[in-house]
């Protein structure tokens, strides 16, 4: 299934070729630059950033700000440093990306190997849900976790995650094996292969590169939510996202730009090193369907 | 709520055992002070709590003053499970205890005699219906113009009485080539400078008129339109920078003296003594000129809701640890606010502190202590927001002072 | 006997099991999605302020939205942030897209280069932005400083150009992505087909336009939904750069929504605003699910 790794046989020309390096790299420095300002200010002493000069390479070089964020920075009455949220973020990721990639799975192998009379128009409703603005739906998702007893937990907010997950995730799948030959299924039906015998030993074996897409997609979007995280949280659950508001937000007090920054870097480590480790499944993953109708 | 409750506290007395302590129970807090100095100074109050054997589950949310917070809060009341204790400010606590959610503190507020030693001004927000419904933290002052000292004795300029001299005062450091007025482009930044120069042009009685009343005669007034003309003046006395900038920053600047002044509340001074400046020596700070009698204030409170019908043994003793004496001095030295109450020492506070302390006793006995409108102390959330808009709108050059009036009186008329 | 009744059972179970695996996730959208969505229609008619409250009244809260200039703005910004913002976005991924397909050395470098802005929350680049923008320590002051002392960048401080720094602080975090569709869509396409074209002595200009491009179609489908969704939900972007300002000038209906719904305490407005948000979207996203659904038939 996944689709061999071709370069185009276009031919380009020297002058065409230095062009484009250039082009390349000069974009290259447009995405590096934010990071460069948040890691540049991260190793600064505070006096050398508000000093001016915010652009500049540090002329005293420290680490101080990033031992503070991570374990010793006031976040609460508790001088407990980004460490302690980190767990929590991670309790409640890791649940809500896995089930909500194995539901997109399953109806995206229902929505084109099992093709039934609305199916189209059940699809509709799950991809047009991916487009509600999360604002409006804050006040009955607080009354519906409290009806189940989920709120303020970790299992509350995986929940969540999970139903506002589930439109993305199947409209991967489906896409992806939309494309699929439907010939193996049939034979695999002849056969008197059940209805999930033929997911796992048909079509799960070859869903890696979606499953990479699916993943990588759900757990920078879970991780890096505050809106669910502050609203649903409780005092024990907190994600990271909302201890760094906590961090950076002060609102009366004295702002560590330095220590705000590498705390930033420091709770987006995950999310980086996901897409440092799985980008080039990632591109191969939306290769092999997703990018295909 | 019950059963999570429940859940935790049987946890809890399952772990408590052990140890042979016999107590159970905590308090919930939510509030906004979650870094840096004030989160350590509500420290305090939790070791405090945790010495008379209450336990501390913090519950720290961030974001645009308490906004974030109060968003949370609803989430946690419409699921049924209301933190104990809440930071709330003004009107928001007055809506809260109209809904009916809050608990009733009187028996603990006879016991600490409250009545006697909090503020009129303050009990409006920390009373509803006769019933006091909140704790009062600290009293921010919000009609305070800081000031760099060294920059003013170099131009020749003396601490301003009036808004002419103050004028001259600009003019005369923007000749110099010096910023006269450190400023932060933000809604609640030109709220709160618009809170002092209407103040000056409307005094405290047309103050109250506009902003508490809602009068849409005195929305509409000369004075009005002349304080919106003073805010032409101030905006052209900013630097080309200041839309977006954090309140901070523009102290920063005063303190480096890039700047001459910085109309802020009286949590600017932390900026100046963390810098190692010295109160009358490397900076000033005066009552905003025209208003020297008067005190706009904000208090930052904690709610008590209702935890099924009566209010709890925890609560109480939260709320009588947060208007002791003790706390309110030690507190509001490091948070750079004046205690609640107004018969607590003066003696850790250093001279910009004991000023506002006097202040606010003057002030609260000639009726002059008013609730800041730029800090929701003096009209619904609501209101406060559509004034915002006009406000902000006019300094950003939208609209003239003629138009500002009238889109003043239409805004409050549609909002309310 | 009985085995052929077990697996007429078992064919029944096996027609009935597809739909049976659907439907949590059908139960879980009508009521977490499509119920929610008409209770905040229904709040949108009644006196609700600090919490949902059922008194009617009307059509009250519309009018008064639209007597609100700033809402009139936030839909003003919202039509000029979603064109260039999906345009660029798109325009932008496919030019890196098309570049980095041409045997580039060190792509697997560049690649993470170029996606990673979307593995971080704005909470803080937000911050990292904004001092970038700002004249006064960012880009003029650097450039400044270099000395070309006339340079002036100052979008960010200018009531009509600021929502300019939303859409470029906003293509920064997605065009990576999009190009990463793109170049998945690029490595897919048959080679066979461009070599006979360029035997045919085509020019690569006209190889791209003619052959590439149309074939890349559900690649531009696939980022024309990632986009428009991410462009609706824009709202922490705002909050961390511009707070709304200068003014209100960068306001977007989420952030209208949600500061009249939650910070100024009039959730009546707030959710007819999300009513018309929620209009808007339906009437551009549901011709387009439409047809594109329908053609995969």
């Amino acid at each position: 299934m996944a689709a061999p790794m071709q370069e185009t046989a276009i031919r380009t020309g020297k002058v065409a070729r230095t062009f484009i390096y250039l082009v390349l790299l000069l974009f290259a420095a447009f995405y590096m630059l934010p990071l460069y300002v948040m890691f540049v200010n991260s190793v600064k002493p505070l006096a050398e950033i508000t000093g001016g000069g915010m652009m500049s390479l540090p002329s005293v070089f420290t680490l101080e700000p990033w031992v503070k964020a991570w374990s010793s920075a006031q976040i609460g009455v508790e001088p407990s440093g980004l460490s302690p949220y980190f767990w929590n973020s991670i309790k409640m990721v890791v649940p809500a990306v896995f089930v909500s990639t194995i539901l997109g799975a399953l109806n995206g192998y229902v929505l084109t190997q099992w093709r039934f009379r609305y199916d189209t128009i059940f699809f509709g409703l799950l991809l047009f849900a991916c487009f509600i603005p999360f604002q409006i739906v804050l006040i009955p998702m607080a009354k519906m976790l409290g009806v189940m007893g989920l709120a303020g937990t970790t299992w509350g907010l995986s929940f969540v995650h999970i139903v506002y997950g589930i439109g993305f995730t199947t409209l991967y799948f489906r896409n992806f094996y939309a494309v699929f030959p439907s010939e193996l299924v049939s034979a695999a039906q002849i056969d008197g292969a059940g209805f999930f015998q033929i997911f796992r030993r048909i079509l799960l074996p070859s869903s890696g590169p979606i499953a990479v897409v699916s993943i990588i997609w759900q757990f920078t979007n879970i991780w890096n939510d505050f809106l669910f995280g502050a609203s649903f949280a409780g005092a024990d659950s907190q994600p990271m996202t909302v201890a760094l508001n906590n961090l950076v937000q002060a609102s009366h007090g004295v702002k560590e730009y330095n220590v705000h920054f590498a705390g930033a870097i420091l709770a987006a480590m995950p999310t980086l090193l996901v897409y440092i480790v799985g980008g080039r499944y990632f591109v191969r993953g939306l290769m092999a369907g997703s990018v295909k109708g | 709520m019950r059963k999570v409750l429940n859940k935790k506290a049987v946890l809890f007395a399952g772990l408590v055992v052990s140890s042979g302590s016999a107590s159970s129970s905590e308090v919930e807090v939510l509030h906004w002070w979650t870094s840096g100095g004030e989160a350590s100074a509500l420290n305090l109050l939790k070791q405090d709590l945790e010495s008379q054997g209450i336990g501390w589950t913090d519950m720290p949310v961030a974001g645009g003053g308490g906004e974030q917070a109060m968003t949370v809060l609803r989430a946690r009341v419409t699921a049924g499970n209301a933190p104990t204790a809440v930071q709330g400010l003004g009107f928001d606590i007055i809506d809260w205890g109209n809904q009916g959610a809050l608990a009733n503190l009187n028996a603990v507020a006879e016991k600490e005699g409250w009545d006697d030693v909090v503020p009129e001004a303050l009990k409006t927000f920390a009373k509803v219906d006769g019933k006091w419904v909140a704790a009062p933290v600290n009293v921010h002052s919000t009609n305070w113009v800081w000031a760099n000292k060294p920059v003013l004795d170099a131009n020749g300029i003396e601490q301003p009485t009036s808004w002419a001299d103050f004028e001259a005062a600009l003019k005369k450091l923007k000749e110099a080539g010096i910023t006269p007025i450190a400023h932060g482009g933000q809604a609640w930044q030109d709220a709160t400078v618009f809170d002092a120069i209407s103040l000056s042009t409307l005094g405290a009685e047309g103050y109250t008129a506009a902003f508490v009343e809602l009068d849409a005669e005195v929305l509409r007034s000369d004075e009005m339109k002349e304080a919106f003309d003073r805010m032409a003046v101030i905006r052209n006395n900013v630097d080309d920078n200041f839309s977006g900038r954090d309140w901070n920053l523009a102290t920063a600047m005063v303190i480096n003296g890039e700047a001459g002044f910085q109309l802020m509340g009286d949590w600017a001074k932390g900026e100046f003594v963390k810098a190692g400046q010295k109160p009358g020596e490397d900076f000033l700070c005066f009552r905003f000129p025209g208003t020297a009698d008067q005190v706009t204030f904000n208090s930052d409170q904690f709610m008590m809701f209702d935890q099924g019908g009566e209010v709890s043994h925890e609560q109480e003793k939260l709320a009588a640890a947060i208007l002791s004496p003790e706390f309110q001095s030690s507190f509001n030295v490091v948070k750079g606010s004046v205690p609640a109450r107004t018969d607590v020492s003066d003696a850790a506070f250093d001279s910009c502190g004991k000023q506002g302390m006097k202040d606010l006793i003057a002030a609260s006995e000639s009726g002059n202590l008013l609730g800041s409108m730029a800090h929701g102390h003096a009209a619904p959330t609501s209101v406060k927001s559509a004034i915002y808009d006009v406000v902000t709108a006019h300094f950003n050059g939208e609209y003239d002072s003629e138009t500002a009036v009238v889109e003043l009186a239409d805004a409050v008329e549609i909002s309310r | 006997m009985a085995s052929i009744a077990g697996a007429d059972m078992k064919t029944r179970l096996q027609t009935w099991l597809p739909k049976l695996v659907l439907s949590p996730s059908l139960a879980l959208m009508l009521v977490f999605v499509y119920a929610f969505i008409a209770f905040s229609v229904y709040l949108s008619f009644t006196d609700s302020r600090l919490l949902p409250s059922y008194g009617w009244i009307g059509l009250e809260n519309y009018t008064k939205l639209w007597r609100l200039s700033h809402w009139e703005t936030s839909l003003k910004n919202m039509g000029i942030f979603a064109l260039l913002y999906i345009s660029i976005c798109t325009a932008l991924g496919l030019t890196l897209a098309i570049f980095l397909d041409q045997k580039i050395r060190g792509e697997g470098l560049l690649r993470p280069i170029y996606l990673y802005p979307m593995a971080l929350s704005f909470i803080v680049t937000g911050t990292a932005w904004k001092w970038f923008l700002d004249p006064g320590i960012g880009l003029e002051n650097v450039i400044q400083g270099w000395g070309w002392e006339g340079f002036e960048f100052r979008w960010i401080k200018d009531r009509s150009l600021a929502i300019y720094t939303i859409v470029l602080a906003a293509v920064w975090q997605t065009s990576g992505f999009v190009m990463a569709m793109f170049l998945a869509g690029l490595r897919g396409i048959d080679n066979e087909i461009l070599k006979a074209a360029q035997m045919d002595g085509a020019s690569n200009w006209s190889l791209y336009r003619r052959i590439v491009i149309p074939q890349l179609r559900p690649a531009f489908l696939s980022a024309f939904v990632i986009l428009s969704h991410l462009a609706i939900k824009t709202f922490d972007l705002v909050i961390a750069m511009t707070g709304g300002g200068p003014g209100r000038a960068t306001e977007l209906p989420a952030t209208f929504m949600y500061s009249y719904t939650f910070s100024r305490n009039q959730m009546g407005i707030g959710s007819a605003s999300a009513t018309i948000m929620l209009i808007t979207i339906a009437s551009i996203m549901v011709p387009y699910l439409y047809s594109e659904l329908r053609e995969n038939h």
